[in-house]
């Protein structure tokens, strides 16, 4: 490398650097993709909520489904819950998964606004969320018909949300599977 | 009012500032004299206007302005007085209004001190801080406007300081701090001034050393004091995370470290022109990195100001001109050709070479280390984390491999040296070493062999600078002479590694030595920790100015002896609700003692509480403050002081010319 | 939307707070148990704070995590086996010390690689001259020469 050339190192060294900070500002350090992309969902025996008998994974398997992790001390689960009294009155089908709540509370929650849940799973102590990798509610994954995880979203879902994301996945795998 | 004359009192020192980056450096070009001039007096007038600003946005909080928005947003009425001025700089908008006027005060600094600096050089420094300013009011008007107004509809009263920052380490901290970052600056500009000059002489090195020794040590200052009030106020007795902003702000030192010693090797020697040029670039080019790393929100922080990626592509579009734009001066201006290495192997100029290598490698390793996270997923590789024990796993290592060079630096020669003359003066301070890294640790059981290798570093350096201080004091004919003889400058030198010998034990003890216990106690328990007994008499509830509290209270006792009453409080600020733990410490110059509350257990006044034993912990900051008193002591050599040469001294000559 | 905004945001604050440092009291059957409980909980990365380990933050899911880790240790889980868990479930994100492997190869070697470019630099920057001192000096003459060497001890007797 001539002498004149090496003296351009540090420049382009920091081109380099400067177009990942550029990159950067588009991302979302903050955002977490789940561990379980791809992966079945884990194994559990949970009670069915408001209802005697457990419910297992395979409780899940048979269509493209979302997985709603929702609680009674979550605010922000209050505020998603009418979208997805919407999104259940399409007929797209939705299983709850209770997290860390009191049985009591969250049926009571349920006769109130309403109950968009096919079922809900009782995860009391909160074993399947940290199977699952929860981290805080509300988070919502995407089950496909063989009951594998194919994404996660953490936080409410609404209208935009849906339209933007998860719809386009939800219709993908519908397609896919040939379910009706 | 007052918010609208402090917002026009930046809009003028925004054109003030223009002016300043312009007409002075156009002076130079053209040798105009009279543009050139111009310089003192625009920068008096950016500091002025700067001033204003920033009085009228301290006004504004002192007075309890809830129609300002950031009043609104960070403050209360029942904020005593003095957090509501500090206040102004616990947000992003006013902090940068804080960084703005620590420029103009460096810049105003560098035009009234330069008595000795020709003028095309003292108009080009000024005219690059100025570009500098230029850049900070530009962001600070356009996207971070201070002074924005909640009008219609100003609230009753405010949202609160985050009682985290209602401290006296909050009100000490960030401004020494910026005089840190933003004293890099200075460097900045002399480094550019010399490159558009073309003359990269050693002259340029003696004129930026003082004001580099002195943005050092404020920056050391400021690093420690964040890392103390880190360990006070969040109750958890760790006192350095390596957390992106943390280590934004360790960047600059360690490259900055780096800028002083080889600054040493340049103005002595007339070495390293061109390296020292470019570390000078490569110093304020991450004060700027850090300001990108705080404020854009790329990175995950718990410091991290509120984040906006909108600001953040602001800071990066002046990241890339001034730093981009320097480095490319860099490769066309600075010589392509070397000086010839006039020195051997066994030099201190080699030595301080070694202090560069490592030091810039450590300041690598911990960019990349931050970044690595970002560059990971930038490529869409995933997400992971890079921590404390990938740092503390890297750096280590490095700092103890310098060691054995910083003992050999101050004793050995320029130019050439023998290694028989080394082992002269210094085998008997290694032996001592060697002794006291096997000994000393016995003091405290079990033996550690960490804390001995550190022992056996910190000795190697305090023993070989101690017998270095009494030769030259026997050198003389009376010991009063003797002292009288020794310059500033290796009084600092002198006090600053001691300093960090101080810091290396302090480390190093606290992190082997500590011993921490999380009990669950009750009013009248009493737990033994490393020979303290901890008594637990009574929790009662106390009220603040702005929070009420429960307060427990400890009996500290040793061996009988009395030594210390604690009272560890777990607050509840009224206005937002926030709860914080405020621990209770028993400093000491060899241990501290540290209790914090946890959370009520059961419901018979049992709490869990965290008891920690620290020893040496304050070595790490007393090292510290040693190190940035050193830095000033060297600034105060009457070297600095001379006037303006015009012919450059025969001795000079051969000194540099060689 | 603001006013709900502003409550999650508080409710973020107030979980992730780091002042409020929540202290369990988990009894651990052996004293290494307890001291392998304290550095995996500052090596473990909370999943929802703002770059806190475990052991430093009270989110509900990092006291979660703590009890999880607790119960890993006492039922006799390697420190390895313990990791590996939280990654199935949380990815390599939950890991402060990234593992070495993959794509942090380059993260661990970095500072091995920069130290022995630097030393070569170094060397060989020192070789070209001669290596006894005092050269290029062949010019001088004695009396300079001297002059010069006196002048050298000067300088280095200041800093």
């Amino acid at each position: 490398m001539g002498p004149r050339l090496k003296l351009f190192l540090p420049l382009i060294l920091f081109a380099m650097l400067a177009v990942t900070l550029f990159r950067g500002l588009s991302l979302d350090p903050g955002e977490m993709p789940s561990a379980l992309i791809d992966q079945p969902l884990p194994a559990f025996s949970l009670p069915r909520l408001g209802q005697s008998g457990l419910l297992s994974e395979a409780d899940v398997i048979g269509q493209p489904a979302l997985l709603n992790v929702w609680a009674t001390w979550c605010i922000s689960c209050r505020v998603e819950h009418p979208y997805l009294q919407q999104l259940a009155a399409q007929g797209i089908p939705i299983f709850g998964l209770n997290y860390k709540d009191d049985d009591q509370a969250a049926q009571r929650w349920l006769d109130e606004l309403g109950n968009p849940y096919r079922f809900n799973i009782a995860d009391r102590e909160g074993t399947l969320g940290l199977d699952l990798g929860v981290y805080g509610a509300p988070e919502t994954y995407l089950l496909d018909a063989g009951g594998v995880v194919r994404y996660r979203h953490v936080g409410v879902v609404d209208d935009k949300v849906w339209q933007t994301i998860l719809a386009p996945k939800y219709m993908a795998l519908n397609t896919g599977s040939g379910a009706p | 009012m007052i918010p609208e004359i402090g917002h026009f009192a930046l809009i003028i020192a925004l054109c003030i500032a223009l002016i300043l980056a312009v007409v002075p450096a156009w002076g130079a070009w053209r040798g105009n004299s009279v543009a050139m001039a111009l310089a003192p007096g625009l920068a008096m007038g950016l500091l002025v206007f700067v001033g204003i600003s920033y009085s009228c946005l301290s006004a504004a909080f002192l007075q309890d302005d809830f129609s300002v928005k950031l009043v609104a947003s960070h403050s209360n009425s029942l904020l005593p007085p003095i957090y509501k001025f500090a206040a102004v700089w616990g947000n992003h908008e006013g902090s940068l209004v804080l960084w703005v006027l620590i420029l103009s005060l460096w810049t105003a600094a560098v035009a009234v001190f330069s008595s000795q600096l020709p003028l095309l050089v003292l108009s080009r420094v000024l005219s690059v801080m100025g570009v500098i300013a230029v850049g900070f009011l530009l962001f600070s008007l356009l996207t971070s406007n201070p002074f924005a107004r909640l009008l219609p509809g100003a609230p009753a009263d405010g949202s609160d300081l985050n009682p985290l920052l209602q401290d006296l380490g909050l009100i000490v901290h960030p401004p020494l701090l910026y005089m840190g970052y933003v004293g890099f600056s200075v460097a900045f500009a002399f480094a550019i001034a010399a490159l558009l000059g073309g003359r990269l002489d050693a002259s340029w090195a003696r004129w930026s050393r003082p004001w580099t020794n002195i943005a050092w040590a404020f920056l050391s200052l400021g690093i420690m004091l964040g890392s103390w009030w880190a360990y006070y106020e969040l109750g958890w007795g760790g006192w350095w995370f390596w957390d992106p902003v943390e280590n934004a702000s360790f960047m600059p030192w360690l490259a900055g470290t780096a800028l002083i010693h080889s600054l040493a090797a340049t103005e002595k020697r007339g070495l390293f022109k061109s390296w020292t040029v470019l570390l000078a670039i490569f110093a304020f080019s991450l004060s700027l990195l850090g300001t990108f790393l705080v404020r854009s929100g790329v990175l995950t922080s718990v410091h991290a100001f509120a984040t906006d990626p909108a600001r953040g592509m602001f800071i990066l579009v002046f990241l890339a001109v001034v730093v981009g734009g320097s480095l490319t001066l860099y490769a066309f201006r600075a010589p392509a050709v070397s000086s010839r290495l006039t020195f051997a192997w066994v030099s201190r100029e080699s030595l301080l070479l070694c202090n560069n290598v490592v030091f810039l490698v450590a300041t690598l390793t911990v960019l990349f280390g931050t970044l690595f996270p970002l560059i990971v997923d930038a490529l869409g590789m995933g997400k992971v984390s890079v921590g404390p024990p990938y740092f503390n796993a890297v750096f280590v290592p490095l700092m103890a491999l310098l060691v054995p060079f910083m003992g050999l630096g101050p004793v050995s020669r320029w130019k050439g040296d023998t290694v028989a003359r080394w082992r002269g003066e210094l085998l008997i301070p290694l032996v001592v070493a060697v002794f006291c890294g096997i000994t000393l640790p016995l003091l405290h059981a079990p033996y550690n062999i960490w804390v001995a290798l550190a022992v056996l570093l910190s000795s190697w350096l305090v023993v070989g600078l101690a017998r270095d201080f009494w030769q030259r004091l026997r050198r003389a004919s009376n010991p009063m002479q003797g002292l009288g003889r020794l310059t500033p400058g290796y009084c600092g030198m002198l006090i600053a590694h001691l300093g960090f010998a101080a810091c290396i034990i302090g480390v190093v003890a606290t992190s082997q030595y500590s011993v921490e216990n999380d009990l669950k106690m009750s009013p009248g328990d009493s737990r033994v920790l490393a020979g303290y007994e901890f008594r637990f008499v009574a929790v009662t509830e106390v009220r603040g100015p702005n929070f009420v509290a429960d307060e427990a209270h400890f009996e500290v006792t040793r061996d009988g002896a009395r030594v210390a009453s604690m009272r560890p409080q777990k607050r509840r600020y009224l206005a937002s609700g926030s709860v914080m733990t405020e621990a209770a410490i028993d400093a000491g110059l060899l241990r501290d003692l540290y209790v914090a509350m946890g959370e009520p257990v059961g419901s018979d006044g049992a709490w869990a509480m965290r008891l920690h034993f620290k020893p040496l912990i304050r070595w790490m900051w007393l090292g510290a403050i040693l190190m940035a008193v050193g830095a000033f002591t060297a600034v105060l050599d009457k070297r600095y002081r001379r006037p303006r040469e015009v012919v450059l001294g025969a001795d000079e000559a051969l000194l540099r010319g060689t | 939307m603001t006013v709900l905004r502003a409550l999650l945001v508080a409710c973020a604050m107030l979980l992730a707070g780091r002042a409020l440092a929540l202290i369990e009291t988990y009894e651990f059957s052996s004293p290494e148990l307890e001291a392998r409980y304290q550095q995996l909980s500052e090596e473990l990365r909370c999943p929802k704070c703002q770059n806190q380990n475990i052991a430093d933050s009270n989110a509900p899911i990092a006291q979660d995590l703590r009890k999880l880790l607790h119960h890993q240790l006492e039922l006799g889980a390697t420190d390895e086996e313990i990791l590996d868990y939280m990654v199935v479930r949380y990815g390599e994100f939950v890991r402060y010390r990234p593992r070495f492997g993959g794509t942090t190869v380059v993260l661990w070697l970095a500072p091995v690689l920069l130290l022995l470019v630097g030393i070569l630099v170094l060397t060989r920057m020192l070789r070209s001259p001669p290596k006894t001192g005092l050269s290029g000096t062949e010019s001088l003459s004695a009396q300079e020469q001297v002059r010069l060497r006196s002048l050298l001890d000067k300088a280095g007797r200041d800093s």
